[in-house]
């Protein structure tokens, strides 16, 4: 894992120097003149060897120091910008997840007990076509129904200008915590849309996977054994049947904060939502490279972190996993 | 064992994918036709009698037919030539910057004064290559890096398959617009790069799984033991009978390039050269208007997720037929 890490970083790297023209050009742009090239050149130690710029980039982005941003928030710090607006996108994916886990898992198991019924067909289409739709059109779909044509929730932005009290970004949990509940409720409010949109893929997906290997685990003998022996439904469910089934649930819902995160660049860019996605999004149109370096590096390593996250669940689901 | 590696089971799961066909009597797809004579049911005859009477395989292969064919009789179908600003003269920038619907222009125009109904029509072109493209280029990149994998195995596989995990860490969409915002002119090929790299390690992973799984089985022992080179070994044995999931992988992939392409458009790093159409671009290009004209955005992505629905479609309900574990 940690080898990951660190060829992620090389690839970052490696990344950074084939921009187009340099990161001199990217700065300097139109006013580039050979003195100023060659003075930028020497201050960013771009005429060192390779490998020591390399260590220099590991040392610089080991204390934050990526660079002031050219493009989201010009002059801003780079690092600063993502923490910044870090909490915002996780409260998003947060309660997209959250919303796909809740939705899909019960809809997996009905769909799995009823199989080839008009329900478990009509869900698995749904599904599909939850897949092929492209996610920032459904936000926009999303938008343009439910908050222009017909002002059910806000258009865009994470809150009303309530003049809230900021503890710790998270703006629900700000309110809780300062006591100042329309604040929550703003942000619950304005969270509803572009959680909707950010989570029909991941519930697509766990859906699907919660249906196959409910069904999977509904034709094995211990299932039949537990119901013939005259245990109630609501025991073989739970002991049985979806302790058995979740493990490759778990997994799933690991691999799709990945597709969240991309899922976020896009969503977030239709709702102004003001996270990391945001900026991605603005950082990749005005190639703003200082902040695509940590946002980028940050989106990996939120990745690897989410899918440590999973291992220690599976030790709480799995009896097995823990006495190893 | 529960990998702990957090990539691991994003591997496992391809491998798992890699494994399924691998493992059945038939092997390949491309025997279909032969299997008639063979005495018990293979995998591929109950695979093929299966897919003919499920609906949801018809459905998908009689959109994509449909697409396929629409593709390449567009350009004859089309009222107008997609790249005419025919309508330009309606176009008023303040006021009224996408013309209506009126006789000849069903559908109105687009901002720049082209007919919207001959850009859809012809923009099939353009996407079916995006679609084809990507995922060729993903195919032939992952099939090398898989093959070179699968037949050296030791250190030649240790090392490919470290670069290919490092692919998998990243989120796939991610990866994608960072390989577009590298281009310093973006184009169609650059928009095709980017979707295609991202399913490169994919198709690796795939193809070495299902490799790896034939080096120990009777057919190649039996071919070595003949003194088969390993050139032909790998090319007339292992890799024929591997062909299965990729095929399966490709359908699906062929569904996700569009999407991404159309996602690449959405943030800018598409193809900005627009006189040959391109419904994901068509559906970036909309979003300055899409509050005033809606319908300027919503027919392309209509047209996106039918094609995308139809691919979906057809490589889910192949990947279940030939899936030996659903085998009634």
């Amino acid at each position: 894992m940690v080898g990951v890490v660190f060829v992620l970083s090389l690839l970052l790297f490696l990344w950074l120097r084939s921009l187009p023209g340099g990161t001199v050009s990217a700065i300097l742009g139109e006013r580039a003149t050979p003195e100023t090239r060659a003075a930028l050149t020497k201050a960013f130690g771009l005429d060192q060897p390779i490998w020591v710029q390399y260590l220099r980039f590991l040392e610089r982005a080991a204390h934050g120091d990526f660079g002031v941003s050219t493009g989201v928030l010009p002059g801003a710090d780079a690092f600063q910008i993502f923490l910044d607006r870090f909490p915002a996108t996780i409260e998003l994916s947060a309660v997209a997840l959250l919303l796909a886990v809740i939705v899909a898992i019960p809809l997996g198991y009905v769909s799995a007990r009823r199989a080839n019924s008009p329900l478990d067909s009509g869900l698995v289409v749904l599904s599909l076509i939850g897949v092929a739709v492209p996610v920032f059109f459904l936000a926009f779909l999303l938008k343009y129904q439910l908050a222009v044509e017909h002002q059910w929730f806000p258009v865009s932005g994470r809150q009303d200008n309530l003049g809230c009290t900021r503890v710790t970004n998270f703006f629900v949990l700000d309110g809780l915590l300062t006591r100042e509940f329309d604040c929550s409720v703003s942000a619950l409010k304005h969270l509803v849309l572009p959680s909707v949109a950010l989570a029909t893929i991941p519930f697509a997906v766990i859906y699907r996977i919660t249906r196959a290997s409910v069904s999977e685990v509904l034709s094995e003998d211990y299932v039949r054994t537990a119901e013939s022996k005259g245990l109630t439904t609501r025991v073989v469910r739970g002991r049985h049947v979806m302790r058995n089934a979740l493990l490759p649930v778990v997994t799933t819902i690991g691999l799709q904060t990945g597709g969240l995160l991309a899922g976020a660049v896009l969503t977030e860019q239709v709702f102004n939502w003001g996270g990391i996605g945001n900026a991605l999004a603005v950082a990749f149109q005005r190639r703003d490279y200082p902040v695509l370096e940590v946002l980028i590096l940050a989106a990996a390593g939120v990745y690897v972190l989410i899918n440590l996250l999973v291992d220690i669940a599976y030790a709480v689901i799995d009896p097995r996993v823990r006495t190893r | 064992m529960s990998p702990t590696n957090p990539m691991d089971r994003r591997k496992e799961r391809i491998d798992a994918l890699a494994a399924t066909s691998a493992a059945g009597p038939g092997g390949s797809l491309l025997e279909a036709g032969r299997v008639d004579e063979k005495p018990g049911v293979s995998l591929i005859a109950s695979a093929v009698r299966r897919l003919r009477r499920n609906p949801v395989f018809l459905i998908g292969a009689a959109i994509t037919l449909a697409f396929v064919v629409l593709a390449i009789i567009s350009p004859f179908l089309a009222p107008h030539d997609p790249a005419a600003n025919l309508l330009i003269d309606k176009v008023r920038p303040q006021t009224n910057p996408v013309p209506g619907p009126e006789p000849g222009f069903p559908l109105g125009a687009d901002d720049a004064g082209r007919d919207l109904f001959s850009r859809l029509l012809v923009g099939s072109q353009q996407t079916l290559i995006v679609g084809v493209f990507a995922t060729l280029f993903g195919l032939t990149g992952g099939l090398s890096l898989g093959i070179l994998a699968g037949a050296f195995g030791g250190w030649v596989d240790a090392l490919v398959m470290r670069i290919v995990d490092v692919l998998l860490s990243i989120p796939s969409l991610l990866l994608a617009f960072s390989i577009a915002a590298v281009a310093a002119r973006p184009s169609q090929v650059t928009v095709i790069v980017a979707v295609a790299a991202v399913q490169v390690p994919i198709f690796a992973r795939l193809l070495r799984g299902s490799m790896l799984a034939q080096r120990g089985s009777d057919h190649v022992l039996a071919a070595r033991a003949l003194g088969v080179t390993r050139r032909a070994i790998v090319f007339r044995h292992m890799v024929p009978n591997s062909l299965g999931p990729v095929i399966v992988q490709s359908t699906l992939v062929l569904a996700i390039s569009i999407i991404d392409a159309a996602a690449l458009s959405f943030l800018g790093l598409g193809n900005p050269n627009d006189r040959q159409p391109e419904w994901g671009q068509m559906l970036g290009r909309a979003q300055p208007y899409i509050y005033d004209n809606p319908h300027l955005a919503v027919y392309p992505a209509l047209c996106i997720i039918v094609v995308a629905l139809g691919f979906t479609l057809m490589g889910e309900s192949l990947r279940e037929a030939l899936d030996p574990k659903t085998r009634r």
